[in-house]
C-alpha cells in the first residue's frame, strides 16, 4: 500500500521513514513524498491509475495550498482518500477540510500515535 | 524829536527777540541798565536845570554813540544793526544841530534850513529802513515758524518712534510666546512621533506573532517527534542486538545520529526565531554588527507569510526567495533591517492578495499572488529586491510613498509609518538608498542598497 505525504518542511521525510521504519521495512507499506501541492499532483499523474492510495498533506504550504490540493485531488483522483495536517488547528480550517472531503484532520505538532493508528486500519483493511 | 527818546526805543528793541533770535540774558541785563541810564539823561535833560540838563543832553551823545558802536561791533546784536542804521542818520543830524548851536547860534540859523531838509531826508531814510526791516523781521518770523512746525513735526515723529518701539516690544513679547508655544509643540510631537514609532514596531511585532508561533510550531514539532522516535529506534536497536542483526542494528544508529543532529538544526532554528523577535520587538540600540543578509532575508520572508496567513485563513501566495551566495556578511542593525524587510514583503503580499480580490470578483480566479526576495552582492554592498505581482504604485503617488503617515490602506488597516521608517531605516541609519519601481496592474519592486564598509 502506497501512501503520499506532502509537506514543505522537507525533513519530515525523514521523520516518516523512521516512524514507519518496520511497516516500509515489512513491505506492507509504501512512502512517498512531495514538498509541495504542485509536485503531489505530479506524482499522482505519474502513474496510471495511481498506486497512492491515501494522502497526508500540509496545509500551510507557499503556492498552492492544502486545502486547494484537497480539491484538486478529490476532483482528479475521487477514491484517493485525503486527510490534512496542519499547525492550525482552527475550525475554519477544519470545516473546510471536512467540506472538501478530507478524511481526517491531524494538528502538528503530529501525533504520531493516531496517525499510525490510522495508517495501520488502512494497512490492515488493503490486505 | 529827543534823542533821549530815540535811545530808549533803540534799547527797548535791542533787548526784544526778533523773529527766532533771542539776545542771552546778559546782554538783556545790560541793556536794561542802559535804558535806565537813558531815561535818568531824559528826565535830567526835560527838567532844564541851569547847567545839568545840557551836560546830560551830552552824555545822551555819549550814550547813543556807544550803543551804536556796541550794536554794530557785537555780532550778538548783528540782527538789530538795520534799525540802528535807520535812525543814525536822524541821530547824526541832531548832534550836528546842538553842536553847531553851542559854537555859534548865527551858523546855526544860517544852516537851519540845511539840518531841516537833511532831517527830512533822514526821515525818510528811517521809514525806507523800516520798511527794509519789518520785511526781514517777517521774513525771520516766518522761519522762526518754520522752525516751530518743523519741533512739532520731530515732537510727532517721536511720539510715533515712541509708539512704535512699544508696539515693537509688544510684538516681540507676543511672538516670543508664540515661539515658546511652538517649541513646546514641537517637543511634543517628537515625543507622539516616538510613541508611535513604537506603536508601529507593536503593531509589526503583533503581525508577527501568528507567524512566530508557526515558524516555532514547526521545527518543536521536529524536536519532539525526533526524540520521540529515537527512543522507539533504540529500542529496535536493542531488539536487532538481541536477535543478532548486527548490520541492522548499526543502520539504525546511524539513524539515531542523524536524529540528533535534526534536533539540533531545529533547537537552533527556534532559537533564531526567538531572537529575531526580541530582535524585533527591542528598541533599536543603533548596534551594528555583521549580518547574513541572505538569512535574515529568508527569515522575515516566511515570518512575514506565516503572519499573514495566520490572521487570515483564506490568504494564499506563492513566495521565493533567491539568493546570492557569494555575498559576504555585512555590516547593518539587523533588527531594523529585518524591520524594513518584513515591511516590505507585508505590502507586497498586502498587495498582490487585494489584486487577487478584485479579480476574483471579476470571475478571474487563476491568479497567484507572490513575492519574490532576491539578494545581489554588488560592487559596493547589497541590493535586496522585494518584488510582488499585485495591484501596482501609481505613477502621480511614487514619491509620496515615503512621507510619514502616507497612506493608501483603509483607515485602521496602516499607520503610514512603515515605509517612511524603512526609508530612514535604510538612508539615515544606513547610509543606503531605498527606491521603488513599479508598473500599475503588474508589479511593484522595492531596491535597497546597503553599502558595506560601514562601521
Amino acid at each position: 500500500m502506497k501512501i503520499l505525504i506532502v509537506d514543505d518542511e522537507k525533513d519530515v521525510e525523514m521523520l516518516f521513514r523512521q516512524k514507519f521504519r518496520k511497516e516500509v521495512k515489512s513491505g506492507m507499506l509504501e512512502l512517498a513524498f512531495a514538498f509541495s501541492g504542485e509536485e503531489a499532483l505530479q506524482v499522482l499523474g505519474s502513474e496510471h491509475p495511481p498506486k497512492v492510495v491515501y494522502v497526508f498533506s500540509d496545509i500551510n504550504m507557499p503556492g498552492m495550498n492544502g486545502l486547494e490540493l484537497l480539491e484538486n485531488i478529490k476532483q482528479q483522483f475521487p477514491h484517493i482518500q485525503v486527510s490534512m495536517i496542519s499547525a492550525y488547528g482552527d475550525l475554519q480550517n477544519y470545516e473546510k477540510a471536512m467540506e472538501s472531503g478530507a478524511k481526517e484532520f491531524f494538528t502538528k505538532p503530529i501525533d504520531f500515535t493516531t496517525l499510525k493508528a490510522e495508517v495501520n486500519k488502512l494497512i490492515e483493511r488493503h490486505n | 524829536m529827543n534823542l533821549g527818546f530815540i535811545l530808549l526805543i533803540l534799547l527797548y528793541y535791542l533787548q526784544r527777540s526778533m523773529g527766532p533770535i533771542e539776545v542771552s540774558q546778559e546782554w538783556k541785563r545790560i541793556i536794561k541798565g542802559g535804558m535806565a541810564v537813558a531815561g535818568i539823561l531824559l528826565t535830567i535833560a526835560k527838567l532844564g536845570i541851569g547847567y545839568i540838563s545840557p551836560l546830560a543832553g551830552m552824555l545822551n551823545f555819549i550814550l547813543g554813540g556807544i550803543i551804536v558802536y556796541v550794536t554794530i561791533r557785537n555780532p550778538e546784536l548783528q540782527h538789530r544793526k538795520g534799525m540802528i542804521y535807520a535812525w543814525l542818520p536822524i541821530m547824526a543830524i541832531m548832534v550836528l544841530e546842538t553842536i553847531t548851536e553851542m559854537i555859534s547860534s548865527s551858523l546855526y540859523n544860517s544852516l537851519e534850513i540845511y539840518f531841516e531838509s537833511a532831517g527830512g531826508f533822514a526821515i525818510l531814510w528811517a521809514i525806507v529802513m523800516w520798511i527794509n526791516n519789518t520785511k526781514q523781521r517777517k521774513a525771520l518770523e516766518k522761519e522762526k515758524q518754520k522752525a516751530l512746525e518743523k519741533e512739532k513735526e520731530y515732537k510727532i515723529t517721536e511720539a510715533l518712534k515712541t509708539q512704535l518701539e512699544k508696539q515693537v516690544a509688544e510684538r516681540t513679547t507676543e511672538l516670543t510666546k508664540q515661539k515658546n508655544e511652538l517649541v513646546k509643540a514641537l517637543d511634543e510631537l517628537k515625543a507622539a512621533q516616538t510613541q508611535l514609532i513604537h506603536a508601529e514596531k507593536m503593531a509589526s511585532l503583533g503581525e508577527l506573532t501568528a507567524g512566530i508561533a508557526h515558524e516555532i510550531q514547526n521545527p518543536l514539532n521536529f524536536v519532539n517527534n525526533f526524540s520521540d522516535v529515537s527512543t522507539e529506534l533504540i529500542e529496535e536497536a536493542k531488539e536487532e542486538l538481541a536477535s543478532g542483526n548486527q548490520e541492522e542494528a548499526i543502520e539504525i544508529l546511524s539513524d539515531l545520529k542523524s536524529n540528533l543532529e535534526k534536533i539540533m538544526v531545529h533547537g537552533k532554528r527556534a532559537d533564531s526565531i526567538v531572537k529575531g523577535m526580541l530582535l524585533h520587538s527591542r528598541s533599536s540600540t543603533g548596534q551594528k554588527e555583521p549580518t547574513d543578509i541572505n538569512e535574515l532575508a529568508d527569515e522575515y520572508l516566511r515570518l512575514s507569510y506565516h503572519g499573514l496567513r495566520a490572521k487570515d485563513k483564506s490568504f494564499n501566495a506563492d513566495f521565493k526567495i533567491e539568493t546570492d551566495d557569494s555575498l559576504e556578511k555585512i555590516n547593518v542593525v539587523p533588527g531594523d533591517v529585518g524591520r524594513v524587510l518584513l515591511n516590505l514583503i507585508n505590502n507586497g503580499f498586502y498587495a498582490a492578495d487585494e489584486k487577487k480580490r478584485e479579480l476574483n470578483q471579476k470571475g478571474v480566479n487563476d491568479f497567484l499572488p507572490s513575492v519574490i526576495v532576491k539578494t545581489h552582492a554588488t560592487n559596493s554592498g547589497v541590493k535586496i529586491t522585494v518584488r510582488d505581482n499585485g495591484k501596482g504604485i501609481p505613477t502621480s503617488i511614487q514619491n509620496k510613498i515615503f512621507q510619514p503617515f502616507f497612506t493608501t490602506k483603509p483607515t485602521g488597516k496602516g499607520t503610514g509609518l512603515g515605509l517612511s521608517m524603512s526609508y530612514d531605516i535604510i538612508t539615515k541609519g544606513h547610509n543606503g538608498r531605498l527606491e521603488v519601481k513599479s508598473k500599475p496592474d503588474e508589479f511593484t519592486e522595492f531596491e535597497i542598497f546597503i553599502p558595506k564598509n560601514e562601521s
